[in-house]
């Protein structure tokens, strides 16, 4: 065990340090992500390498050499200084590793660039009503018609839909090849005629994603991404960056001690609400939680460092961290008592009501990215190598 | 920076456990527990386990508490019936810390040859008639819970939180052996009338590093305990067929597997991180060996419930043994302060009492 990142790494903290107290005032403050001070905050960032710190300089990135402690340094800075990390998005955090991967030259010049600088937004064109948890079983078709696809169907869960320039989405173009491999990854633009969005509100009351109807869309026939089929391959790729990404530690770090200030704040017949032996002892059960998965997370990262073994560590960290986060903000909405129902524009409300909005909005995220009971069936079966449930021989159709 | 095993830790570990898994097999185990010879203990004793924390000017392998932490992992995997968490990891760290003169014994025990027990369960919670005052010299009370019982020596915490040693054959001390539902830990009461003892120190800080590190084996015991009951869970799942199938591939069964695996799996990074801030974060110790302590409890009983279930009708069976790592966790979750109690420790030291 050696938990110093050593003196050259400090030196880069020290210029991280410098950057964020020099410049955090341009910072965006919840300002949406076409928003000018967004994309002007985005643009240092990239220019400093603190954003697409390792995409090439020839596709719009800093060019840096992989280096997962200054990533890590980076990371700890700006959310020591509550400073935006620029942008996001399914465009950056999972389309852009997957051009890098699997795109054609032509397709990482013309995409990354406007994608990483905020000008190019994506939605994700994934699940549909009939292909949930079983994605595979999709059925949005694209036939092929002289230069150009011809895409039919319907999908659903499209996250900034309403507001994305672009699309990745999965059809089905081999309707004869077993379901895994009859399936394309095509990129296609979302003012093209055929497309029509409705918006899906969630139980938070928020319209992020939404169904978006598929007819007649036509999509010239280079704007597929591996060959015709390789959908499936791309798609997995990509889901691994997405559930990278979920339940991280460090955030949940600072949630938590969120959560001990408004257990200080808070009183009840004039004893803080911390001062309750119940609420205390839960509120001490999630730290312990809390300190594992952050345990649990430098184990992963040291790994990654120095090529160990931590597979069935990384597997668990979306089940828990999901779980985790739902169950640390249902304790500050008990601990509030009749208070923690208090919402939108109720003048009792605490912290802008965001206990209740993040308690509803992680279990939407336990059910997304592939829900528990799927990452269940993943540990279990890649990492505990039990065997997988005997396949039902789909019913005959009359 | 590494989070993680070094090669000789981890070659450490691996030497053990394959000496373990015939020297302390279930069928050892249960002989062992009944009629107790000291062929185990020995072996260990060759191995360096009790010299593990003793400097090497006393005599011993001068390793520090990750190692003991593994160490304790291994024999709580093989539910080992030998005197570890008073002998190898508290009486030589509460020696160490006092910085008195105690090389005779620090040799004696890292010999293997003499062995010490822990009374320190009334600084944590202290049950009325129980308690141990010093007049300066000698002891007289009553201490409940002692581990590793039957030693030949005693580490005794008084009500001002002092620490001293006592032999077991002193004028005065009454020794009387308690059953537990762990038979491979033994545990049982001391009584002291006027008892002669040896004070090591009034420094109260001691007491408390020496409960962080036995908080902290004991986490590792279990870890060791449930790992090894999830592996079991496994592979009983992968042989045992009803509906013409291994029940492993039912999702029921599999989702109880993957559940235990989730659980445990950030337990061990705990662990190590505990062990670690006994020997190099002082300041972190504390917390970090209470939340080890309190969550390793938890997850241990959620595991050994649930691998028991796994394990059908024979789960409940004397004759698969699985009781006897369900024992050990359950034994590991009470002993130097419950998990509520011990939360409480966590909320203390962060200031959050008010």
């Amino acid at each position: 065990m050696d938990l110093s990142y050593g003196p050259e790494y400090e030196s880069f903290r020290a210029e991280v340090v410098t950057f964020l107290t020099t410049h955090r005032d341009a910072a965006p403050k919840g300002e949406g992500m076409r928003a000018a001070a967004s994309l002007a905050w985005q643009k240092l960032l990239i220019e400093n390498g603190y954003t697409a710190r390792t995409i090439p300089e020839q596709y719009g990135g800093y060019g840096a050499e992989p280096d997962i402690l200054k990533s890590r340094i980076i990371a700890e800075e700006f959310a020591n200084a509550k400073t935006s990390t620029g942008l996001g998005g399914q465009g950056i955090s999972m389309l852009v590793p997957t051009l890098l991967e699997m795109g054609t030259e032509e397709q990482k010049q013309q995409f990354i660039g406007p994608t990483l600088r905020g000008e190019m937004v994506w939605c994700q064109g994934y699940s549909e009503p009939g292909a949930g948890s079983d994605l595979a079983s999709l059925r949005t078709s694209a036939v092929l018609d002289g230069d150009e696809w011809v895409v039919n169907g319907q999908k659903i869960w499209t996250s900034t839909a309403h507001i994305a320039d672009w699309i990745f989405c999965l059809v089905r173009t081999e309707p004869d090849a077993p379901k895994h491999k009859g399936i394309s990854f095509l990129l296609f633009e979302m003012d093209t005629p055929g497309i029509e969005i409705r918006p899906l509100v969630d139980m938070t009351g928020a319209a992020n994603f939404n169904e978006t109807f598929f007819t007649d869309v036509r999509v010239p026939k280079q704007q597929i991404v591996g060959e015709r089929g390789e959908g499936w391959l791309v798609a997995n790729a990509i889901l691994g960056h997405e559930r990278d990404s979920l339940g991280n530690p460090n955030i949940t770090l600072a949630r938590f001690n969120a959560l001990i200030d408004l257990l200080k704040t808070e009183t009840i017949d004039g004893q803080r609400l911390i001062d309750h032996p119940t609420y205390r002892d839960r509120l001490m059960r999630i730290q312990g939680r809390v300190m594992a998965l952050r345990c649990n997370d430098l184990r992963i990262l040291s790994a990654k460092l120095n090529n160990a073994d931590a597979t069935l560590a990384r597997m668990i960290v979306k089940l828990q961290g999901t779980e985790l986060r739902h169950d640390l903000e249902g304790l500050a909405i008990d601990a509030m008592g009749e208070f923690g129902l208090a919402y939108d524009d109720n003048p009792y409300v605490r912290d802008h009501g965001s206990w209740q909005a993040q308690y509803m909005f992680y279990l939407g995220l336990i059910i997304g990215g592939g829900t528990s009971q799927i990452q269940k069936n993943i540990i279990s079966e890649r990492g505990l190598d039990m065997p997988r449930e005997p396949k039902v021989e789909k019913a005959s159709q009359g | 920076m590494e989070f993680g095993l070094s090669e000789e830790q981890t070659l450490l570990q691996d030497s053990l456990n394959r000496y373990l898994d015939d020297a302390s097999s279930l069928e050892q185990v249960k002989t062992l527990v009944d009629n107790p010879a000291t062929g185990l203990w020995t072996g260990l004793a060759e191995l360096g386990v009790p010299a593990l924390l003793i400097a090497e000017s006393a005599g011993g392998v001068g390793l520090g508490c990750v190692e003991a932490a593994l160490v304790s992992e291994s024999l709580g995997a093989h539910t080992a019936p030998v005197p570890f968490i008073g002998t190898v990891v508290m009486a030589p760290l509460a020696i160490a810390l006092a910085g008195v003169e105690q090389d005779a014994l620090l040799a004696a025990i890292a010999s293997g040859n003499t062995t010490v027990g822990v009374a320190v369960a009334e600084s944590i919670a202290a049950r009325a008639d129980a308690g141990v005052v010093s007049d300066g010299a000698n002891l007289s009370g009553k201490a409940l819970f002692v581990l590793d019982f039957g030693a030949d020596q005693y580490l005794v915490a008084d009500d001002k939180r002092a620490l001293f040693l006592v032999a077991a054959d002193a004028y005065g001390l009454q020794a009387r052996s308690l059953a537990t539902i762990d038979k491979t830990r033994p545990s049982g009461e001391l009584v002291f009338s006027n008892t002669p003892a040896t004070r090591l120190t009034d420094d109260p800080d001691v007491l408390r590093q020496v409960i962080d590190a036995g908080r902290v084996m004991l986490a590792a015991d279990t870890l060791g305990a449930a790992q090894n009951m999830l592996d079991q869970s496994v592979e009983y799942a992968k042989q045992r067929e009803q509906f013409n199938r291994p029940i492993a591939s039912f999702q029921a069964v599999k989702h109880m597997c993957a559940e235990m695996a989730a659980e445990l799996e950030p337990c061990r990074a705990l662990v190590w991180y505990a062990a670690h801030t006994l020997d190099a974060v002082a300041d972190e110790a504390t917390l970090t060996a209470c939340h080890a302590k309190a969550h390793l409890a938890e997850t241990g009983t959620f595991v050994a419930k649930t691998a028991t279930e796994v394990h059908g009708g024979m789960g409940f069976t004397d004759l698969l043994g699985l009781h006897y790592w369900f024992k050990r966790i359950g034994f590991n979750r009470q002993m130097l302060g419950a998990p509520e109690m011990v939360r409480e420790e966590a909320a203390r030291v962060q200031d959050l009492v008010g």
